[in-house]
């Protein structure tokens, strides 16, 4: 599994900003968190293709783990972290029962609802999550002696180093034959366990993986802003993502990171010059992008150069 | 890093002490998604202010930045408060809409030591995260609990049934006036919490027919929701004359009346601005203010932003145009003025919003439907500010 | 009490007849095309507008803007399908919704830029005000409007659908569009007038709406969610489907809030699921 110059040039490029754009560490600490979630959902929908409208609910669900953990006992990040990833992953576990069980509209509609259900759960329970107002009292301690401050510096940092992390992971899983099952599963559900390859266990691993590692990006969001609030649960945020992966290009590894970058710098660029209208252009360069790249920005520029998926 | 901070703070106060640098303020609020309308007619009254009294304050030129939030996005507003600190260099942070953006931003305010402006955020807590924040707004507490013990003494009201919305706005009014009206001698017969974005009320407005109380207080967001009500009002036969319906300002602003017409009759409500107030300095605001919002009338959210940029224009003035937090704020507190809302106040100790709160009845005036006033309680503190003190 | 059962029962079902309206062109054009539009809520918030504009700004009488709205929301919907979404056709579902959602910003920026951000109303006329009584029951009069309109618009949908020609060439291509095609069918047609219906109707929708649930920019965006649960529950392609998943949810919705309060938006995302995992393919669906 050698690594393509392409991609040592990625990952070296990512450490830049600390050189060339300190001023906006803290954009880029979510722009990695961002492309840590769209990873996740890569996982499930690029490679076993499961198509999620309720990613947030992990998401938001890490977050507000990392949240009440260090609000009430442990300010320590990486302990929160671990918290995060056991909590969304127990999550995710149990929802895949239900999950694998569906194809197609039912599949797509029952991940919406039970994301809408959380959210609902979470602001109904505004006594423990703070409901609207977000929680309060959040006091995330030091990494390694360093402080989260305004100047985002320990914050993407920290946030590039999970990414980079989850990433070699990801990357592992889907190189090994677990991987290529899924890859089987997405094409042909219905033979591969002809082949021997059980569909509904294989499909439950890979969604609670991805919830795990979605709830680790969410905790990393809770930590590096000292915030959390019920739109982390919010159908926004899962519609988000998605249209974040498709944009990058689903199942090519790096299609949600290429994708969080492009539509959060966008979206940056776009809403500091015209903070009243800035979603118009976001509208205009998705729509561009679709009529001119099909299959997403890595699945069009794949037709230029031959890759491995 | 503490090197950075310190170059940030001398570049600051370099930038004080050469007067022909512009005031930077950062505005931060919400003008697309759910909120955008309230972020734009804030928007609006900040252009109204700069416009009625020029951009020069104490020599220096003001230079406004703006920044949309989405809606409420604590990750990003705290996010872009710390890029106008670190990027832009602002002097003053300003704008918030919404509450869990406010609060986010404040830590900003806290650790870079900025001023800071809440001009609607209406959370009572929000004030305590950071020193240098003043509002310019309301509070919840300071309208509800005003409106409680009005009803229960000179409103001559015995008991009530609450309906507010799910969500933190919906529960702090709902506590705020049910603890003051019961304190007041009133008895609460029950209560009932919409969902969020409830588009139809006809249920709910049965099952409080279904009690019959002798009044009904209500507390929904603006929006599309005032209009829903109001017509699950008179659908269901609820005769106002017999159940006093008691509602927030935004239950009876420009859009609800029209969407509601003659629903909206004998609606009784408590609130800190109308624009159709017909005092000389609100008159003039508002033809100001239709002239740059192209044609369209203020609100409290305009009103917010424009009493926050008076707040600003005055500390500048009486600072001789120094930027640093400490200055300002100091400035800042015990500032008195008359607003187009009525006469304001900074609290000197608590640093939060002191006004009038006017209890008002819609009626038919000519051709019209307006807020009259008929009561007036003078300079109201944040109660839950004021609890906070003593404790 | 059994009058207060009626009219949650009458309350849900005229809510229901406004999420049929908007619901039911996106059902049939999934169903028949497999083309994934997200963007079905905004030719209805197209509908909404015209309605307001005619009626603020140029004084029609409310019934009489409803065919321009319908007609509005079609035309637009017609545009978009021949311009860019019919080079789609081939494409992945992914694609398809990248497009439409990309659609959506740049409408609600549209609009937002036309009408600004502001609560829109659009007056209604008298005699569809108020509310009758009934047997000790209030029914509210604009309710009873949707409802007949509701049933009308069903009737003339399914009697298209079964009775004609047009309707017999949607059915072939909703069920088999190959074989259709292979039978001398020219599907693309057939897709572009029932898309054109469903955006029209969808508009009419939006215009209906207007007194219930209000109409600003972002409507595009808020009810997308609504639209989708009905279409899932109801089944793709299906009018009954449709028209009975959104009574049931329009019901369920209103007694839920009428009888647990405290349930408040659980219980529609509740029985949706409840739906979906009994019926996956839709109560009426075909697939």
């Amino acid at each position: 599994m050698r690594w393509h110059p392409l991609e040592i040039a990625f990952w070296l490029c990512t450490l830049l900003p600390f050189a060339v754009a300190p001023s906006y560490l803290s954009l880029a600490s979510q722009i990695a968190i961002t492309a840590l979630f769209a990873l996740s959902l890569d996982l499930i929908l690029g490679y076993a293709g499961i198509v999620s409208l309720g990613h947030a609910a992990f998401f938001g669900f890490g977050a507000y783990s990392a949240g009440l953990l260090s609000k009430h006992y442990l300010g320590e990040p990486l302990t929160g972290l671990l918290a995060a990833a056991i909590a969304a992953g127990v999550l995710g576990y149990a929802l895949s029962h239900v999950i694998v069980r569906f194809r197609h509209l039912a599949l797509i509609m029952l991940t919406l609802g039970f994301g809408l259900l959380l959210h609902e759960a979470a602001n109904s329970a505004s006594a423990l999550t703070g409901g609207a107002d977000g929680l309060q009292g959040i006091k995330v301690g030091t990494l390694f002696g360093f402080k989260f401050d305004m100047f985002g510096r320990t914050a993407y940092a920290y946030s590039l180093a999970v990414l980079f992390l989850c990433f070699l992971i990801c990357r592992r899983i889907i190189h090994s034959p677990f991987g290529l099952a899924l890859r089987g599963i997405r094409e042909n559900a219905t033979r591969m366990p002809a082949i021997g390859a059980p569909s509904r266990a294989h499909l439950r691993k890979a969604y609670t993986i991805a919830a795990a590692i979605a709830g680790i990006a969410g905790a990393l969001l809770t930590q590096t802003t000292s915030t959390v609030s019920l739109e982390v649960l919010s159908f926004g945020r899962s519609a988000d993502v998605l249209v974040i992966l498709i944009l990058g290009g689903a199942g090519r590894l790096y299609g949600g990171i290429i994708g969080a970058i492009i539509y959060l710098v966008a979206r940056d660029q776009f809403s500091g010059i015209n903070p009243q209208y800035w979603y118009f252009w976001i509208g205009l360069l998705l729509v561009v992008v679709v009529m001119f790249l099909p299959n997403g920005i890595l699945g069009g520029l794949a037709r230029f150069f031959p890759r491995r998926a | 890093m503490k090197k950075l901070l310190i170059a940030a703070a001398l570049g600051a106060a370099f930038g004080a002490a050469h007067a022909q640098q512009p005031v930077k303020i950062g505005v931060v609020m919400t003008l697309s998604g759910q909120f955008a309308d309230a972020g734009n007619q804030m928007h609006n009254g900040i252009k109204t202010y700069m416009k009625m009294h020029g951009d020069t304050v104490a020599g220096r030129k003001i230079e406004i930045i703006t920044k949309d939030t989405g809606g409420p996005a604590p990750d990003v507003a705290k996010r872009l408060a710390q890029e106008l600190v670190v990027r832009d260099g602002v002097d003053i942070l300003a704008g918030w809409v919404l509450t869990p953006n406010a609060m986010a931003a404040a830590d900003v305010s806290a650790e870079a030591k900025k001023f800071m402006v809440v001009m609607n955020a209406a959370t009572s807590v929000i004030i305590t995260k950071s020193p240098y924040m003043i509002r310019t707004s309301v509070t919840l507490p300071q309208v509800m609990e005003t409106f409680g013990t009005w009803a229960a003494t000179k409103g001559g009201i015995k008991q009530s049934y609450t309906m507010v919305t799910d969500y933190g706005p919906g529960h702090d009014s709902e506590n705020a006036f049910q603890s003051a009206f019961k304190a007041a001698g009133g008895t609460i017969v029950g209560a009932v919490r919409f969902p969020v974005a409830n588009p139809d009320f006809s249920a709910f407005v049965q099952r409080a027919k279904d009690i019959g109380p002798e009044s009904i207080f209500i507390f929904i967001p603006g929006g599309a929701q005032p209009a829903a009500l109001g017509k699950a009002f008179a659908e269901r036969g609820i005769d106002k004359k017999k159940t006093r319906v008691l509602g927030s300002g935004e239950t009876t602003a420009e859009a609800a009346l029209k969407a509601m017409g003659d629903n909206a009759l004998d609606i009784i409500t408590a609130w800190h601005y109308d624009y159709m107030s017909k005092s000389p300095l609100n008159q003039k605001f508002v033809k100001e203010y239709q002239g740059v919002a192209g044609g369209r009338n203020p609100d409290f959210f305009s009103i917010g932003g424009y009493d926050g940029m008076h707040a600003i224009y005055e500390t500048l003035k009486k600072t001789g145009g120094k930027t640093d937090g400490d200055t300002l704020i100091a400035a800042a507190k015990g500032l008195k003025w008359e607003s187009p809302r009525g006469p304001m106040m900074i609290d000197p100790d608590t640093r939060d919003v002191v006004q009038n709160v006017y209890i008002r009845r819609v009626q038919r005036v000519g051709n019209d439907l307006v807020n009259v006033p008929f009561d007036t309680i003078p300079m109201v503190k944040d109660p839950a500010g004021e609890r906070r003190k003593q404790k | 009490m059994l009058s207060s059962l009626a009219a949650v029962l009458f309350d849900g079902f005229a809510y229901g007849m406004l999420l049929f309206l908007l619901s039911v062109g996106l059902s049939v054009t999934l169903g028949m095309m497999n083309f994934v539009n997200l963007a079905h809520c905004s030719f209805a918030a197209v509908g909404g507008y015209a309605t307001v504009t005619l009626v603020n700004r140029l004084g029609w009488p409310f019934l009489a803007t409803l065919p321009i709205a319908f007609a509005a929301a079609a035309l637009v919907s017609i545009l978009l399908e021949r311009t860019l979404y019919r080079r789609l056709y081939r494409s992945s579902d992914l694609d398809q919704c990248l497009l439409t959602i990309g659609i959506v910003f740049i409408s609600v920026a549209a609009f937002a830029w036309f009408y600004t951000t502001e609560q829109q109303s659009a007056r209604v006329p008298e005699y569809l005000k108020g509310s009758v009584q009934f047997l000790g029951v209030n029914f509210a009069v604009y309710r009873l409007f949707l409802i007949v309109f509701g049933l009308a618009t069903t009737a003339i949908l399914v009697l298209l659908l079964e009775q004609t020609r047009f309707g017999a060439r949607v059915r072939a291509a909703v069920d088999n569009q190959r074989m259709a095609r292979g039978l001398g069918i020219d599907v693309d047609r057939a897709f572009m007038i029932t898309f054109a219906l469903g955006g029209g109707l969808a508009g009419l929708g939006g215009a209906l709406a207007i007194e219930v649930i209000g109409l600003d920019p972002a409507f595009a965006l808020t009810y997308l969610v609504y639209v989708l649960i009905v279409v899932a529950v109801g089944g793709l392609g299906s009018i009954g489907g449709s028209f009975a998943a959104a009574a049931v949810l329009g019901i369920s919705d209103m007694a839920g809030k009428y009888y647990f309060p405290w349930l408040g938006a659980f219980l529609i995302y509740l029985v949706m699921v409840a739906l979906l995992m009994w019926r996956p393919a839709g109560l009426f669906g075909k697939r």
